[in-house]
């Protein structure tokens, strides 16, 4: 088990190494650069500002000096706020992205799991299909329409909650955007849970536990639940995955100082340190929740070997 | 992989009188009433998307400055209202579904082929190609996915069609590569594929006419559950600005459009809301019944 995770955090720097080379590549190859929008800029000038960033020398250059900043922890300077560096950006934005993403993670796992159950227990009644017709609708819904219809019916209809802003994370201000992001998630959740307890019901083991005389309690929390929750932690992977990129929008719905911005605008600018410094920071943080999702994944479930 | 018995080897389920394959389905689907209505809600969606705007014989962007930002009315000459610049509202969001879905379609269509092509492949050679291969689509499904699409967006003019299409296809085919691939391990051990190679037909040969017409179900049905998921690619990326652009609409950037005026007028965000939701309700309806239909192995429950 140990070496496993060993190998498996060994691999994360060759693939970063890979997703950081493709990102380099791919921005540097699109057409404009960081410079082009302020037009007024005199070709002199320009041509300063060029040299000055190190943008004037060859591409290979200037992607060993990247790497070796990087490798010292320096994002570079960023081409758009130029007051600013990629680092400070990112550590100003990223603690209210994470809040928001945990804080959605939470909610979801603590809404979708008890959903999935009800829903299993009662199998083909009222309830599960309700809970389940709800689960379609969160799955289909987009955040970019469950967002600002959020905001118009509890922030400006019913005047229960702000409709944006941040306020040094007054958790009032947290319950929409949460909201938002964490509902495919607990419809995903929901139907996950309610598949693999329906499957796990139909096992030996359930009915040897019930044959045994244990109570239904017993047997549905103890027995059955602990195995029905395996596919939602390997889920836990991608749904980090979708946290990230969930949060683009929910920040730019609900005016949220996070890091989501950085990256559009960063793309829409060619800011290319601070659209580098995202993919790196970004890919960090899923890789390394993939990688926790399957670690826990392994420790839970005793039928995973790590032996190949 | 599972099942050992695969879908077209099990034995026609229907009694007396059933058809081959696609009749099957075609009667498994028959049955759900909602899959129907669902069809046929898009075909009428889609019917009202490329007529709509010759009927109402406005223009997307055509200016009306006698009636700015007015709301649905019946019976008036905009009944969907228009925008802040008086360009009607039916008719945009109208042609914004246009674009969606053809923009839908084709980005299925990439991604499918792509898909398709490397899971047969991977499944189909196995051992150590099988192997990297599958480890790549591993790693590419941990990424943020919409990451890459914003940046190969970039790569070239914002706003361009084709790229769009290509740069969403070119992302959205993870899944369909991994169901094919777990197929296609199944197929490459049946006997008739190994009746095939012992007669010598080549690899290529198989895969083309052995193979792929034995996954055709899944990938019709796979096919349909990506349409929606391209379309939801394209408005979210319409929704950041990194999509179709003004003027041209979209439901992504009539939506980015309509929340930022919803606190004074509602229905610039509830009609391409609406329709965006429709669309993409009606179209996994459709798809989790073909699903179901054309994939007996899945089981319906």
């Amino acid at each position: 088990m140990l070496a496993y995770a060993a190998r498996r955090l060994a691999a994360i720097p060759p693939t970063l190494f890979i997703i950081v080379t493709l990102a380099f590549v791919v921005v540097r190859a699109a057409p404009g650069g960081p410079f082009d929008a302020e037009q007024s800029l005199p070709p002199q000038v320009k041509a300063n500002l060029e040299r000055a960033y190190g943008l004037d020398q060859p591409f290979l250059v200037q992607y060993v000096h990247y790497l070796r900043a990087i490798a010292h922890g320096d994002f570079g300077p960023s081409l758009k706020y130029r007051d600013l560096s990629v680092g400070a950006l990112i550590a100003q934005g990223l603690p209210v992205s994470l809040t928001l993403g945990l804080a959605a993670l939470s909610v979801a796992l603590a809404l979708g799991v008890p959903l999935g159950i009800w829903a299993a227990l009662r199998r083909g009644r009222a309830v599960d299909h309700g809970i389940m017709g709800l689960a379609v609708l969160g799955l289909v819904l987009p955040s970019f329409v469950t967002g600002p219809f959020l905001a118009l019916v509890f922030g400006l209809g019913l005047r229960w909650l702000p409709v944006a802003g941040w306020q040094d994370g007054n958790p009032y201000y947290l319950v929409l955007p949460v909201i938002t992001l964490s509902l495919p998630l607990v419809a995903y959740i929901a139907r996950l849970i309610r598949s693999s307890l329906l499957e796990v019901l139909q096992s030996d083991f359930i009915r040897a536990a019930q044959a045994r005389g244990l109570g239904r309690r017993r047997v549905i929390l103890r027995h059955a639940l602990p195995p029905a929750l395996l596919p939602v932690v390997s889920y836990l992977g991608p749904a980090t995955a979708f946290v990230v990129t969930g949060s683009l929008v929910v920040e730019t719905v609900f005016g949220l100082p996070g890091t989501g911005r950085f990256l559009v605008e960063g793309a829409i600018n060619r800011d290319y340190t601070l659209v580098m410094g995202m993919v790196i920071v970004y890919g960090l943080i899923t890789l390394t929740c993939n990688l926790a999702a399957d670690l826990v994944y392994g420790w839970l479930d005793p039928r995973v070997g790590h032996a190949s | 992989m599972a099942g050992s018995t695969h879908g077209l080897v099990m034995p026609p389920e229907g009694g007396p009188g059933a058809g081959g394959f696609w009749r099957q389905a075609w009667r498994r689907l028959r049955r759900k009433r909602l899959a129907l209505c669902a069809g046929g809600v898009i075909a009428l969606i889609a019917l009202v998307a490329f007529a709509g705007p010759h009927l109402s014989g406005i223009r997307y962007d055509s200016l009306d400055w006698d009636a700015i930002a007015i709301p649905p009315q019946f019976g008036g000459a905009h009944w969907l209202g228009t925008d802040r610049l008086g360009r009607d509202l039916f008719v945009r969001t109208v042609y914004g579904v246009r674009i969606s879905l053809v923009i839908g379609l084709l980005a299925s269509a990439v991604s499918l082929i792509i898909g398709v092509v490397w899971g047969m492949v991977a499944g189909y050679s196995g051992g150590r190609t099988d192997e990297f291969m599958m480890r790549a689509v591993d790693v590419l499904y941990s990424l943020p996915y919409l990451f890459i699409v914003i940046i190969l967006t970039t790569l070239f003019e914002r706003g361009s069609l084709v790229v769009l299409f290509v740069a969403i296809g070119a992302v959205g085919w993870l899944t369909i590569a991994r169901i094919v691939r777990g197929q296609t391990l199944v197929l490459a051990r049946a006997e008739f594929v190994e009746a095939a190679r012992v007669i010598g037909v080549g690899p290529a040969a198989m895969l083309w006419r052995h193979i792929v017409p034995n996954l055709s179900g899944t990938i019709v049905a796979y096919a349909t559950l990506a349409i929606p998921q391209m379309i939801l690619f394209e408005s979210f990326l319409s929704f950041l600005g990194l999509g179709v652009q003004e003027p041209l609409p979209s439901l992504g950037n009539l939506i980015n459009d309509g929340a930022r005026e919803m606190q004074s007028a509602a229905w610039m965000l509830l009609v391409p809301a609406g329709f965006l939701v429709v669309l993409l309700l009606c179209f996994s309806i459709v798809g989790d019944a073909l699903r179901d239909a054309l994939d007996p192995r899945e089981g319906s429950s």
